[in-house]
């Protein structure tokens, strides 16, 4: 029986560094390994000691492509360790910013990352030599989001505005009119999105994923919401822990998540459509049905046009939330004078998938503990399942022909390897069939 | 379009959070018009193609933090005819050099079941304590405007246009008001490079360093100030310990702050 060994040493397109190995035995697949070599920088340990309202911007740096995720997270969860609501037009202001983030991050990923796998060509710089309009419009609609957070959050990478209990201070009226203005045009580049979607071709798939994601009672989700799951699960976020566990497999060196005594899961896009898309506005949920989506999506490659959904969606809730918007007295809302300790849990919905954090409080408001589990260590497991089956598929092409599948099959998850905090290297053994 | 051939380019990554790389696909107006100044040899976050070097300009995010780093960083100095590293990682060890101040093999066992399988160095360092570099661009993260700056200077043949004072003057011609005299905020700003848009003080909230020391920081004295604003020394030192914790003005500020002398003279 002949033995094919694929690598690809540099997975590009992806943000943070990773690698892959494929080993064949005959046709059958014997080996696959995601390697990271994103080099670990200890943000659970260096969280320890430092004052609550720290956590917001330091974990912010856990992520660039995605730093308003973190902070809504950290922010969710130390106001639960501090007992305190943040309700009404601040509420609203936070759900804003975090739709600016899924616009701009979304429409990063969709045009300059994941676009040029369905058109043949390596990168958007050669995507804009042949379709020029198209890059324009990607372009367009993701400076829309980074506007958004750069009004709200004062910048668009690592915004400055955000605090424990909201914002330092509120926006202005005539900042507010400008945002609505762009928002407005960007629906349409956002529909425009979806209707570019529909000229793809979509690889036929359709993965058993268990998906996992917020619910809200009539949101849908980024900051809050109940854990659900497509296999019947529903908790609060408080106990993710009992539910789903970090481990460290044996010849690995990384961190990764699963549902406890069971397998992959899988957060994102794809499971937060497929477990809310009753709650999208009725021109998201009109596009995703003219786009040829159904209630739910099991296949990986139409990731792309979720994602073009949930861009529309975050345009028009944003404009939306603006539209009724009413400045409220404070820019935030003040923590107790006497901080008491405790323990607080949170998810929100990066756009990538759930990002949890918990703190323990000291009775000096330092935390004594953090833990956080990001979107990309979630779906690890799930990727690896992804890869097995393409890898089934492909098997009678050459090497370079395999490894260019397994790369596409990768990107249709958008992994942020720098969000995996303290992932050092993947690397996978599991039985092969040989 | 010009015969002579573009310069080429290469991005490389080191220990970060990927958001100074990102600054350059933010350029949403000028994206286009760089990447037809130049030729992107190697960028991986952006490209699957790459084209061997050697690189007429190398951009270094990130910091030195591994065994592996070590190497790397002097292959990448040897292949680039000019060297510019983006960001507080890249310029001064970033938020994780934080374990410079501790003990790294603690921090390894409290995130990792099986520590001895990290492999990691007892310091984050910047890339000019490895190898030399021609230009440093400040910021956690760096500016639009400056990266855009450097890229066209380096492309004209001129010095970079990037401002070394404090973040006050700027804060001053953009008509904020002070925070620390109108509210009595801990600001940083004395203390920090100019180039962010002073844009804290703008969201009435202090300064908190992320562009690093200005090129004449007087820290002792922003260190009495803050003392006198009511930080306890901790809380001092703390301030001074975030994204740019090692540079030396702001390390020699942590170190005094919490001196049982509490900084003064």
């Amino acid at each position: 029986m002949t033995e094919r060994t694929i690598a690809v040493d540099y997975l590009a397109r992806v943000e943070g560094e990773g690698a892959l190995r494929v080993r064949l035995a005959g046709r059958e697949v014997a080996e696959i390994e995601l390697r990271i070599f994103e080099p670990p920088r200890f943000f659970e340990a260096l969280l320890r000691g430092r004052m609550y309202g720290e956590a917001p911007d330091i974990t912010a740096r856990i992520c660039g492509i995605c730093p308003v995720a973190y902070q809504m997270s950290a922010c969710h969860a130390v106001e639960r360790a501090l007992g305190i609501r943040v309700d009404g037009a601040l509420r609203d202001l936070r759900r804003v910013l975090y739709c600016g983030e899924w616009i701009e991050s979304h429409a990063l990923h969709l045009y300059l990352l994941h676009a040029p796998d369905f058109l043949g060509l390596p990168d958007a710089v050669r995507l804009a030599k042949e379709r020029p309009e198209l890059v324009r419009q990607g372009l367009a609609l993701k400076k829309a989001g980074n506007t958004v957070l750069s009004v709200l959050g004062g910048r668009e990478i690592h915004p400055v505005n955000v605090r424990v209990g909201g914002f330092y201070r509120l926006p202005s009226t005539e900042e507010l009119g400008a945002l609505r203005t762009t928002l407005r045009s960007a629906i349409d580049l956002a529909e425009a999105t979806v209707r570019f979607t529909e000229e793809l071709a979509y690889p036929d798939v359709d993965e058993p994923y268990e998906f996992v994601a917020l619910r809200h009672p009539e949101e849908y989700p980024m900051n809050e919401g109940r854990i659900t799951s497509s296999a019947g699960l529903s908790l609060d976020a408080a106990d993710f822990e009992r539910e789903f566990e970090e481990v460290q497999v044996a010849h690995s060196h990384a961190l990764h998540c699963r549902r406890r005594g069971g397998g992959s899961y899988l957060v994102g896009p794809l499971a937060r459509y497929s477990l809310n898309s009753d709650r999208l506005t009725p021109r998201a949920a009109s596009a995703a049905r003219h786009a040829g989506l159904g209630r739910e999506v099991r296949n990986p490659y139409r990731s792309i046009q979720v994602r073009a959904v949930e861009i529309l969606f975050a345009c028009e809730e944003a404009l939306r939330l603006l539209d009724r918007y009413q400045p409220p007295e404070r820019a935030w809302v003040a923590a107790p004078d006497r901080v008491s300790g405790g323990t607080g849990a949170a998810i929100t919905e990066a756009p990538r998938g759930m990002l949890y954090h918990r703190y323990r409080l000291g009775a000096d408001g330092r935390i004594e503990e953090a833990r956080i589990v990001a979107p990309t260590s979630q779906n690890q497991m799930r990727i690896e399942d992804d890869l097995r089956g393409v890898v089934r598929r492909s098997v009678d092409r050459d090497d370079a022909g395999i490894a260019d599948a397994c790369e596409k099959a990768i990107r249709n998850h958008d992994p942020c390897i720098s969000c995996a905090t303290h992932f050092l290297r993947l690397d996978l053994r599991r039985e092969g069939a040989a | 379009m010009p015969r002579v051939p573009r310069p080429r380019v290469a991005v490389y990554k080191f220990a970060s959070c990927d958001g100074c790389q990102l600054t350059l696909l933010d350029c949403e107006d000028e994206l286009l018009a760089v990447a037809g100044a130049v030729e992107i040899a190697l960028f991986r976050e952006a490209s699957s193609a790459t084209v061997e070097g050697p690189y007429d300009l190398a951009i270094v995010e990130g910091s030195v933090t591994t065994p592996h780093d070590l190497e790397l960083v002097r292959q990448v100095r040897a292949e680039a005819r000019f060297l510019l590293t983006i960001g507080a990682c890249a310029t001064a060890g970033g938020i994780q050099a934080l374990r410079n101040f501790g003990d790294v093999a603690e921090f390894a066992r409290a995130v990792y079941a099986r520590p001895e399988y990290i492999a990691t160095l007892a310091t984050s360092t910047p890339i000019s304590a490895h190898v030399p570099v021609d230009f440093e661009l400040r910021g956690c993260p760096i500016n639009k405007g400056q990266l855009l700056e450097v890229i066209s200077a380096f492309l004209g043949d001129r010095a970079p246009n990037v401002p070394t004072e404090s973040v006050c003057g700027e804060c001053k011609r953009r008509g904020n008001v002070c925070v620390v005299v109108a509210h009595g905020t801990p600001c940083l700003g004395p203390v920090t490079q100019t180039g962010c848009g002073a844009i804290c003080p703008a969201y009435h909230r202090g300064c908190y360093g992320c562009f690093g020391p200005q090129d004449t920081p007087n820290a002792p004295s922003l260190v009495r100030r803050l003392r006198e604003l009511g930080l306890a020394p901790a809380d001092v030192q703390r301030v001074f310990r975030t994204f740019n914790a090692a540079a030396p003005a702001f390390r020699e500020a942590s170190e005094s702050a919490a001196a049982p002398a509490g900084g003064a003279p």
